[in-house]
């Protein structure tokens, strides 16, 4: 209930004369993000006294919702604000590509595998969708998430580059024991199918315990940006090695230093030298309600709520903190919380109507608390950009609207 | 006991048998029999992502010199005249910035290794066309930004040979990660496998 709050502060705003307000409200948005004609029949008085819509063929939202993505082009910001439970709807799992989303005939869509393997193989769809297949619910995070956005904005622009599905596929490792490994093999080099061709080198031993091959996403066929017909999934490890639109995986003895691995994805410390295949995703948390562009109605109960996720586990604790971080109480984690994938914490809050500063901060299974900003400058200095999973500050002012108060 | 024919059969049954029990998966058939075998004309035309020392390179060869006509036909929109002006990825530049406030990460600068550069504008580049300069136009290229950031001169040959030979000036730049590297408020309780 609570993420979608400033759209309920809408409705009440509008009070008796909602149905012709709200059309008029929703009408706007969809022309600003659409560019659609803002004409839309009011919603019925009563909608008990008339028949609605006929079943149809694939659903849609409500016209009433109207939380999207932003694209920036190459990239598109979840609207983590607007999001319930753990698991980000397909249409609004966030993008990056680097060379737009190709158009691909899954009919004629080929994986290869090769290289020091026994048995080097060509796989169709149909071949793929035959093997044994598993689904986990996974999140995604992009590396560069939150870095240079810092204390700036709404939780979709600082923090959108992540979301979390269930994705549905086979075990890489099946197939690589299928295809006969040979000795020697160390890492695996996998190629997608769009213009860029992004290559990734990823580590045997990886390759051969959680690596999934999906074509499933949410129940359906994972989208056309989200790799269509396959992709490959590291779980737990930046964005960027899950390499999409798969159509190669070479079996070899060294890591190929793909431009991806080298120039960018790499971070640099004050010393000049640069951390390179720093894969997994530190533990993470955000607020999303409230958070900043929303705005609370005035004293009173509220629920605070958010995600927390660890690319090394499961997440064992969140921590709120209503003072700035000088006290911390432990919210509650809502059920399930699995490893590598979102976990939604609540923590109910009276607000005294004060200007506050909100905070949360998690700790998985291993120990690892997310940091303080200072922490991880002291740390890295200031010239790396990825791997940014410091503890977010929301500040409510006393009229109740909620602004970015990082760093 | 082992020396008659029968017997040696009986062995090597049981010794296989053996192996089959502790290696289920692993090594000799495989388990599902699905998908194709790659034929060698398949995977030549696929494999063509570059090792650091240069094993994939095709055949062909390019100069700084003939690189310099096709960077100024179809790279210098984005990456500037000289490697430098942008708008896109600076080529060009920035040795001795790394360690600065303000660093400069250029193809000179912070590329560990030529074959990457080769593979990189091989396999993305031009940005509008990619995948369509031929290996003698993606020698010449590479040859052309190494010989502005002055790693090779202007009229050295790039080959499949010569690349891979050639020292980046930031081949030694990188280490390894070393996270969780943050003081933490709570003490860490488990060791996390590493991949």
């Amino acid at each position: 209930m609570n993420p979608r709050y400033s759209d309920r502060r809408r409705f009440l705003k509008t009070g008796v004369t909602l149905g012709a307000a709200l059309a008029a409200d929703a009408g706007a948005s969809l022309a600003a993000d659409d560019a659609k004609p803002a004409v839309q029949p009011p919603a019925p008085d009563d909608p008990t006294k008339v028949q609605g819509k006929r079943a149809s063929a694939y659903g849609e939202r409500s016209r009433f919702e109207n939380a999207v993505r932003i694209s920036q082009g190459q990239s598109s910001l979840t609207p983590l604000q607007a999001m319930t439970g753990i698991i980000t709807p397909s249409a609004l799992h966030f993008e990056r590509h680097h060379a737009g989303v190709p158009d691909i005939d899954p009919r004629r869509h080929r994986l290869m595998i090769h290289g020091m393997v026994d048995r080097p193989l060509v796989l169709t769809m149909d071949d793929l969708k035959r093997f044994p297949s598993v689904s986990r619910i996974y999140f995604m995070e992009c590396s560069g998430n939150g870095f240079r956005k810092r204390g700036v904005g709404t939780v979709q622009e600082a923090h959108g580059l992540t979301s979390c599905s269930e994705w549905t596929g086979v075990n890489l490792g099946l197939l690589l024991r299928e295809a006969g490994v040979q000795s020697g093999a160390t890492w695996i080099v996998a190629e997608g199918s769009d213009a860029a061709k992004m290559t990734r080198s990823v580590p045997i031993a990886k390759a051969m315990n959680d690596v999934l091959l999906a074509y499933g996403q949410n129940g359906e066929a994972i989208r056309p940006e989200q790799g269509y017909p396959v992709r490959m999934f590291v779980p737990g490890w930046e964005g960027n090695i899950s390499v999409k639109w798969l159509r190669r995986i070479k079996v070899v003895d060294a890591p190929y230093e793909t431009r991806e691995e080298t120039s960018k994805y790499t971070d640099l410390m004050p010393t000049g030298k640069a951390r390179q295949f720093t894969f997994e995703m530190d533990p993470k948390s955000l607020i999303t309600f409230p958070s900043a562009g929303q705005k609370l109605q005035g004293p009173g109960f509220y629920e605070i709520s958010g995600l927390a996720w660890s690319g090394r586990g499961a997440i064992r604790r969140v921590e709120i903190s209503t003072d700035g971080g000088r006290n911390w109480k432990d919210a509650t984690l809502q059920t399930p919380v699995l490893p590598i994938a979102y976990t939604r914490f609540t923590y109910g809050w009276k607000w005294d109507g004060s200007e506050v500063v909100l905070q949360s901060r998690c700790t998985d299974e291993h120990g690892d608390t997310q940091p303080v900003v200072e922490a991880l400058i002291k740390a890295r200095g200031e010239n790396w950009s990825y791997h940014f999973n410091a503890i977010q500050s929301w500040k409510v002012g006393k009229d109740g609207n909620v602004e970015n108060a990082l760093g | 006991m082992w020396r008659t024919p029968l017997a040696r059969v009986a062995w090597f049954l049981t010794f296989s048998a053996m192996l089959g029990m502790s290696l289920p998966i692993a090594a000799q058939s495989p388990t599902y029999g699905l998908g194709r075998a790659a034929t060698p004309s398949e995977i030549k035309a696929w494999d063509d992502a570059i090792h650091p020392d240069g094993r994939e390179l095709p055949p062909g060869s390019g100069m700084a010199t003939e690189g310099a006509k096709v960077y100024a036909a179809k790279c210098a929109s984005c990456h500037g005249k000289t490697g430098t002006e942008g708008p896109n990825d600076k080529l060009v530049g920035g040795q001795g910035t790394l360690n600065t406030a303000k660093p400069v990460k250029t193809v000179g600068s912070f590329w560990p290794y030529a074959t990457t550069v080769w593979d990189y504008i091989n396999r993305s580049m031009p940005f509008d066309k990619p995948g369509s300069l031929s290996p003698d136009e993606v020698y010449s290229v590479t040859a052309y930004v190494l010989s502005l950031n002055k790693i090779i001169r202007e009229d050295e040959v790039m080959n499949a040979k010569t690349l891979p030979q050639v020292r980046m000036p930031n081949r030694d730049g990188f280490i390894g990660d070393p996270r969780p590297d943050w003081e933490s408020p709570h003490t860490r309780t488990t060791e996390p496998s590493k991949q």
